[in-house]
């Protein structure tokens, strides 16, 4: 089965900056990618390449076969550091919005998403008075509610409590055992490994190591 | 029934303006400060009042317009909510025209409230078909948000946004806005007739909301 992603040579120049340099990287279907590396070794530049919301300086990126980006990222679930969210609303009231947005699509309703993140759908509060841990989640929601194929989570339990991230990691797994391709950044390696098909480390922009964790085990 | 995304986009807005009022607000503390502060100046007769009052209106109308402008995206940067949006199948033009849409009706808000003060202040009676200020003021309006709100999302990702909003609106909002002070002019004093200036701004409109229409899906995904 050929990659859902495929990036061939690709760099990102922010001036003379390089954060990223000839990357060339096949993501298959139903893998979970645990990317790792310092600040600024390029992982989130390389998620916001194949989320679309940034084009490579050079190279090519092919999504879904040979998906335009604009069909393709009906299908990209992207979450950032950033809670991607309204604080004047409550988490429905985002999700409901986002998911009429997302009405081509099979959605999942806003209350079932809050549920699947551990969230109460009743909650009346606004995501202005939630704490991190939770707007996270509910970041989360927004990202499972259009059921993509393809999710990138941006470093997603960076607040949470270890007993929630590790919740949110069985959910990755779920996702994962589905169908559903993972591209996860994070710093808590020990925490992100056991759902991890591949270690892909970056550093300074390249590519450091890919390890395939199946074969590192037996 | 679906809605169409534009109007989702403009119930969102509406939603969250009336929930937290900012644009509101501000609009309405710089337009009735901009209405008070000239009718002191000039303490106008009701000759002068309907020479002065057509530009003080505009001015008002304008200066409001752009305090609500300059904070028109920043409820979807804050947060990176237009990443999200940009993710989505919805069309770009849909979440452009929700916003005009919604800064037009808050715009108008104040509209209704200065239109009596303005009257009371600047002691006016219209000579020409009072009527023609339905259209003139919202045409005019409209040429205000309709490029205001394409050059706030242009800005956004300019540190000097607040500088580079009215820098660059102004110059090409300035054919709307002569035509927008002479048709008001000349329904105030009815010495002229204001329906080329009208069929003027609304020419301008037209062009102009065409352009941003089409153009806002490459500002929307324009990068950093």
């Amino acid at each position: 089965m050929p990659p859902l992603v495929e990036l061939h040579d690709v760099s990102k120049l922010y001036g003379s900056f390089a954060a990223l340099r000839k990357i060339s990287l096949g993501f298959e279907q139903g893998r979970c990618y645990v990317l790792l590396g310092e600040n600024g070794a390029g992982k989130s530049t390389l998620l916001r390449i194949v989320a679309g919301l940034i084009k490579p300086t050079h190279g090519r990126l092919a999504l879904f076969g040979d998906l335009s980006p604009e069909e393709a990222r009906s299908r990209i679930g992207y979450m950032s550091h950033a809670p991607m969210l309204y604080d004047e609303f409550s988490g429905v009231e985002n999700l409901r919005y986002f998911a009429d947005l997302y009405r081509e699509r099979p959605c999942l309703t806003p209350e079932d998403a809050l549920r699947a993140v551990g969230l109460d759908p009743t909650l009346k509060r606004t995501v202005g008075h939630y704490s991190q841990g939770m707007r996270q989640r509910t970041s989360l929601a927004r990202v499972l509610l259009p059921q993509p194929d393809l999710l990138l989570l941006d470093e997603p339990f960076s607040n949470m409590d270890a007993n929630s991230a590790r919740q949110m990691l069985d959910l990755v797994a779920k996702l994962r055992e589905e169908g559903k391709t993972v591209l996860l950044t994070t710093h808590q390696r020990e925490l992100a490994e056991p759902v991890a098909d591949y270690l892909l480390t970056l550093r300074a922009g390249s590519v450091a190591s890919l390890i395939d964790t199946k074969v590192v085990a037996s | 029934m679906k809605r169409p995304y534009f109007l989702l986009h403009l119930l969102k807005d509406l939603r969250l303006e009336w929930r937290s009022r900012d644009a509101i607000n501000a609009m309405l503390f710089f337009a009735l400060l901009v209405v008070v502060i000239f009718s002191l100046a000039f303490d106008p007769t009701r000759s002068v009042a309907r020479q002065i009052s057509g530009p003080v209106l505009c001015v008002a109308i304008l200066f409001a317009a752009v305090s609500a402008l300059n904070q028109a995206w920043a409820r979807e940067l804050r947060h990176a909510v237009l990443d999200a949006q940009r993710m989505t199948p919805a069309p770009a033009s849909s979440l452009f025209l929700g916003k005009v849409l919604a800064n037009f009706l808050f715009v108008s808000v104040i509209e209704l409230i200065l239109a009596p003060l303005f009257t009371i202040f600047y002691n006016l009676h219209p000579l020409g078909n009072a009527w023609l200020l339905l259209v003139a003021v919202p045409l005019g309006t409209w040429a205000i948000l309709i490029n205001g709100t394409f050059f706030a999302a242009l800005s956004i990702r300019s540190r000097n946004r607040e500088l580079l909003l009215p820098l660059i609106l102004f110059p090409i909002f300035m054919p709307a806005l002569l035509g927008m002070v002479l048709a008001i002019s000349a329904v105030l004093s009815g010495e002229t007739d204001p329906m080329l200036w009208i069929k003027m701004l609304a020419g301008y409109d037209v062009i102009f909301t065409t352009i941003s229409l089409l153009m806002f899906e490459i500002v929307l995904h324009a990068e950093d």
